[in-house]
């Protein structure tokens, strides 16, 4: 590698949640029965015209802002051609000329070092249907089926400049735009179910040229991880190709996450498209106005919150990254901050707990009932020294899966912290005398031999014993003997 | 006089009165069609019992006050690249030949809702590619004033069944004059509206910046009151305008007093026969006998509108009708090996041979390397003529002319020359390049006692002023009643 680097661009596409279609009033929605969300127009049926959704326009707009790109006051539709069944028109409309969004970039860290990637520009388009062949490939099939459900679902095409240097940081980049995408609520981004893909396209040169080799492009890639051991694996490819003295082809290859290997599909005769204006859609146009009005829409986005959390709160960087790493877990912390809790505990308690139970139960944010009200309250509770941090853990994890008031759970299981001194005396009294050696061992100077004592107590109070009373009670007990 | 021969303006006074019913004049149509179709090849389709169950409805609706269209109860025909619901919409093609659309056009909702009642599906050049119906896969149309002779095209079904009696009225498509030149071969008024007056939802697209619907009518008067019940907004098609239209009935007004009427030289060549710029030349001194200026203009880049024309539409065309591959709708190929193989052949097969040359001309000139110097070219030129129309407005009011250099020629004369025919294109190709209006009405007979049209042209929508021209003219020469002796 140290000879070489990489050149690496990504095509995201984007599925955008509209309620319908981008050019008819079809469902959007994923998983019907197949061609049910079809009609004339996104069949193509002879005759049909298509009207652009204002609603794709609006998404594909907000998602050029948040990734600091600048809106088109005028962008044109464009038709590509070409022969697939899943294209109903055997074209696909998409802007080829003036795309609606142009020029943004996103920060990314790697390493602890930050570094800007640019966005070339975002076009909009319609998505394709669904093929399923009973055999291999198309060509080899007995027969095939297509759905056109997805025919006319509206994506935008995020074109990354070629500013990507390792897979490493295609990941991050990747990282970078689902979250920053992910504030704007304007796609699902579920790589599973298709609505966010990627391809990366990806050549080498050596170190200090300012030349463009001829790249590769990888397809099937199905998770970010995927994307970077893919770059990975080409860009060592590709270097033992050229140091064997051979050519790089520019090639599309396919990503096989089983065997960790790209392998090559087809070598890209570039096919020619046939570019041409859309006729049926007037160009598009919107005023600086109407641009402000989407860019008033933002949510403050990852960055910004990420400072203010940092300067603001007293955060420390680190917390603010993981925390502002997802919208939702970043309005979690905001509204239990703004209930009075110390910013850095409840970091700690969603950073700790709340993450380890998300990722154990492998879960989004939005499928747990925990609410920030009832952490709060929780986290009151542990301060005030009704129940001690442990038990804390506890009540919070019941929390996590039942979404009850931790009040309620510290009732029903008898959690509350014992803090009368009486019955920690007595408990004490019996700890001491069920372990003699312990004791004598403390008073001939083992000083360590305390803090099994204290274990010993929170066990026989099922770890409810407020733990400071039980360390300064002990201490006495055991001075009284000395 | 029988009822074929009436307007739609007398029938409809009939209806009202209720000298005739509307099953009656049904009746009697369904069975003028019967009796000349065979011979004349206007209908690709006829539904017979639809028409029959529609007049029906139609009456009682009219006896209960809820419709009073001019057009209530007027049996009428449309051409075959407008979708009917329910009804074969082929296109005049073998690809389309088993394409029943679930849904119905803009222009036909509006008129069933006008209680027209739809009498069939007309012939048509194979998806409206051609100038005499006879690239048509399911027949030839003939000239009802000589059998031998082509009705002119694409709408050639249209024109020849309005002038035969076979429909009072028909609605075409004009492309690149497929609506006025039949009119011109057949002696009917024929309308190519401003592009964007009419939607094209539901038209099947051959040329997606020039198509337009249009009516074909017996008379001016009958084009005004077609044109009313089909222009306007639809919010299905964003290149039909939000302009609210006219009442164009209010512009049949018989007087062209201090009209500045311009006549282009290049429009009066020797390449236009002679019979032919006489009757224009005698149009003319009838304008300037009623008081209008004639105005000679010249428009220079005429001699670019042709290939201006080919290429944009072709290249819209290419890709208009890549989805017949055979998957969803229309003619697939039987026991393909492959897709590509599939594919291939339902194409190879279901398009006649001018659609394979246009399709293969405007794949052509859209191809990288040539996307430049031919697509790109015609998008200049295109804006270069528009501007030279628009200017030429500066000038006249309205400009006339001929629509075509020729009457109507015989039946597979010219077939085998498609440069020539595209040639003489010239005079109507530049309207649908501009997107402006114009109107073919009769002006005359040649030597052969065939028909010639007179063509007027108009600002962007502005059809009143064309209209209330042709009016005048109508108003002032007898032009319009001749018809066709069919024996019958
Ligand atoms: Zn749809």
């Amino acid at each position: 590698m140290s000879n070489y680097e990489a050149v690496i661009g990504l095509e995201v596409h984007v599925e955008l949640k509209t309620q319908t279609k981008i050019f008819c009033g079809c469902s959007t929605e994923f998983g019907s029965e197949p061609n049910t969300n079809v009609c004339p127009v996104c069949l193509g049926l002879p005759g049909s015209t298509i009207v652009l959704n204002k609603s794709v326009l609006e998404y594909a707009a907000k998602a050029g802002l948040a990734l600091n790109c600048d809106i088109s006051l005028l962008s044109k539709f464009n038709r590509k051609h070409y022969f697939y069944p899943d294209m109903p028109k055997a074209l696909q409309i998409s802007q080829l000329e003036i795309p609606i969004a142009i020029g943004g970039h996103l920060d990314i860290e790697v390493e602890g070092e930050s570094k800007r990637i640019n966005i070339h520009h975002i076009h909009m388009e319609e998505d394709a249907g669904k093929l399923t062949h009973q055999g291999d490939t198309i060509s080899s099939a007995l027969s095939s089926l297509v759905d056109y459900n997805r025919s006319g679902v509206p994506l935008i095409e995020i074109v990354s400049a070629p500013d990507i240097r390792s897979g490493e940081e295609a990941k991050a980049y990747l990282e970078k735009l689902k979250n920053t995408l992910e504030y704007t609520d304007v796609s699902d981004l579920r790589m599973e179910q298709g609505s966010l893909r990627c391809d990366a396209n990806v050549s080498i040169r050596p170190v200090g040229s300012k030349e463009f080799n001829t790249k590769t492009e990888i397809k099937n890639l199905n998770s970010f991880r995927a994307v970077q051991r893919a770059i990975e694996y080409e860009i060592e490819r590709q270097i033992e190709v050229v140091e064997e003295g051979g050519q790089v082809l520019p090639e599309t290859r396919t990503w096989d996450e089983s065997k960790g290997i790209t392998v090559a599909m087809r070598v890209k005769d570039e096919p020619d498209y046939r570019g041409m204006v859309e006729p049926d859609l007037p160009p598009i146009e919107v005023t600086p106005e109407w641009v402000e009005e989407i860019r008033a829409t933002l949510p403050e986005l990852p960055d910004v919150k990420k400072n203010r959390f940092i300067m603001e709160h007293g955060l420390p960087a680190y917390d603010a990254e993981v925390i502002t790493s997802s919208r939702k877990l970043a309005e979690f912390y905001e509204k239990t901050v703004a209930l009075g809790q110390d910013a850095k505990v409840v970091s700690n308690w969603i950073m700790g707990e709340f993450l380890r139970l998300l990722n154990a139960n492998n879960l989004e944010i939005t499928e747990v009932k925990i609410t920030p009200e009832y952490l709060a309250k929780l986290l009151s509770l542990v301060e005030k020294g009704t129940i001690s941090g442990k038990i804390g853990k506890k009540v919070f994890a019941e929390m996590f899966e039942e979404g009850k008031d931790p009040e309620v759970i510290i009732k029903e299981k008898g959690l509350v912290q014992i803090s009368d001194e009486g019955q920690l005396k007595q408990v004490i009294q019996e700890v001491m005398a069920d372990n003699p050696k312990s004791v004598e061992d403390y008073l001939g100077g083992q000083k360590k031999a305390m803090g099994f004592l204290v274990g010993q107590v929170m066990k026989a109070t099922k770890g409810q014993a407020n733990p400071g009373l039980v360390n300064k009670l002990l201490q006495e007990a055991l001075e009284e003997l000395a | 006089m029988q009822l074929h021969e009436y307007t739609i303006s007398e029938l409809s006074s009939l209806i009202s009165k209720k000298e005739i019913s509307i099953l009656e004049l049904t009746q009697h149509m369904l069975g003028r069609i019967e009796k000349l179709d065979s011979e004349l090849g206007c209908y690709i389709s006829i539904v017979e019992d639809q028409a029959m169950e529609q007049a029906a409805k139609v009456q009682k609706m009219l006896d209960k006050g809820i419709l009073t269209s001019p057009l209530t109860g007027i049996p009428m025909g449309i051409k075959d690249n407008i979708c009917t619901e329910g009804i074969l919409t082929s296109c005049g093609s073998k690809m389309l030949s088993n394409f029943v659309p679930p849904y119905n056009a803009h222009v036909v909702k509006k008129l069933y809702n006008s209680g027209s009642v739809l009498l069939g599906k007309l012939n048509m050049d194979e998806y409206a590619m051609g100038s005499s119906t006879e690239s048509s896969y399911f027949k030839k149309t003939r000239n009802p004033w000589d059998t031998e002779r082509v009705p002119g095209g694409s709408s050639g079904g249209s024109a020849a069944a309005v002038v035969a009696g076979e429909a009072i009225y028909s609605l075409g498509s004009d492309t690149g004059g497929s609506i006025r030149q039949p009119a011109s071969f057949c002696g009917c008024v024929g309308l190519k509206p401003t592009y964007g007056l009419i939607s094209r939802f539901g038209l099947v697209s051959y040329a997606s910046s020039l198509d337009q619907i249009g009516p074909l009518t017996k008379t001016v008067t009958d084009c005004a009151l077609v044109l009313n019940a089909i222009a306007g907004h639809d919010p299905m098609d964003l290149t039909s305008s939000r302009r609210i239209h006219p009442d164009y009935t209010k512009a049949l007004i018989n007087d062209v007093k201090g009209m500045k009427i311009g006549l282009p030289r290049e429009f009066i060549d020797d390449s236009v026969e002679k019979n032919i710029r006489d009757a224009i030349l005698n149009a003319v001194k009838v304008f300037t006998d009623l008081g209008a200026e004639c105005v000679e203009i010249s428009i220079p880049v005429m001699e670019y509108v042709v290939p201006t024309y080919y290429i944009i539409a072709l290249a819209e065309a290419s890709s208009n009708l890549a989805r017949y591959d055979g998957v969803k709708f229309g003619y697939r190929a039987s026991n393909p090996k492959d897709i590509l193989d599939f594919c291939k052949r339902t194409r190879s097969e279901g398009f006649g041979t001018e659609v394979k040359r246009r399709i293969l001309l405007g794949t052509y000139v859209l191809s990288s390397g040539y996307y430049d110097a031919y697509y790109k070219k015609a998008l200049k030129a295109r804006a270069i003529i528009t501007r030279e129309f628009n200017k030429a407005f500066e000038q006249c009011d309205i400009i006339i002319g001929p629509v075509s250099p020729t009457t109507a020629y015989k039946i597979g004369e010219k077939i085998n020359d498609p440069i020539q025919m595209y040639m003489e294109d010239i005079f109507t190709v530049p309207v649908n390049i501009a997107g402006l209006p114009a109107m073919s009405i009769p002006c005359g007979l040649d030597n052969n006692s065939l028909p010639i049209g007179l063509q007027l042209l108009g600002k962007r929508f502005d059809e009143q002023t064309i209209i209330k021209t042709a009016y005048t003219f109508e108003q002032n020469t007898e032009f319009h009643n001749l018809r066709p002796n069919l024996n019958v």
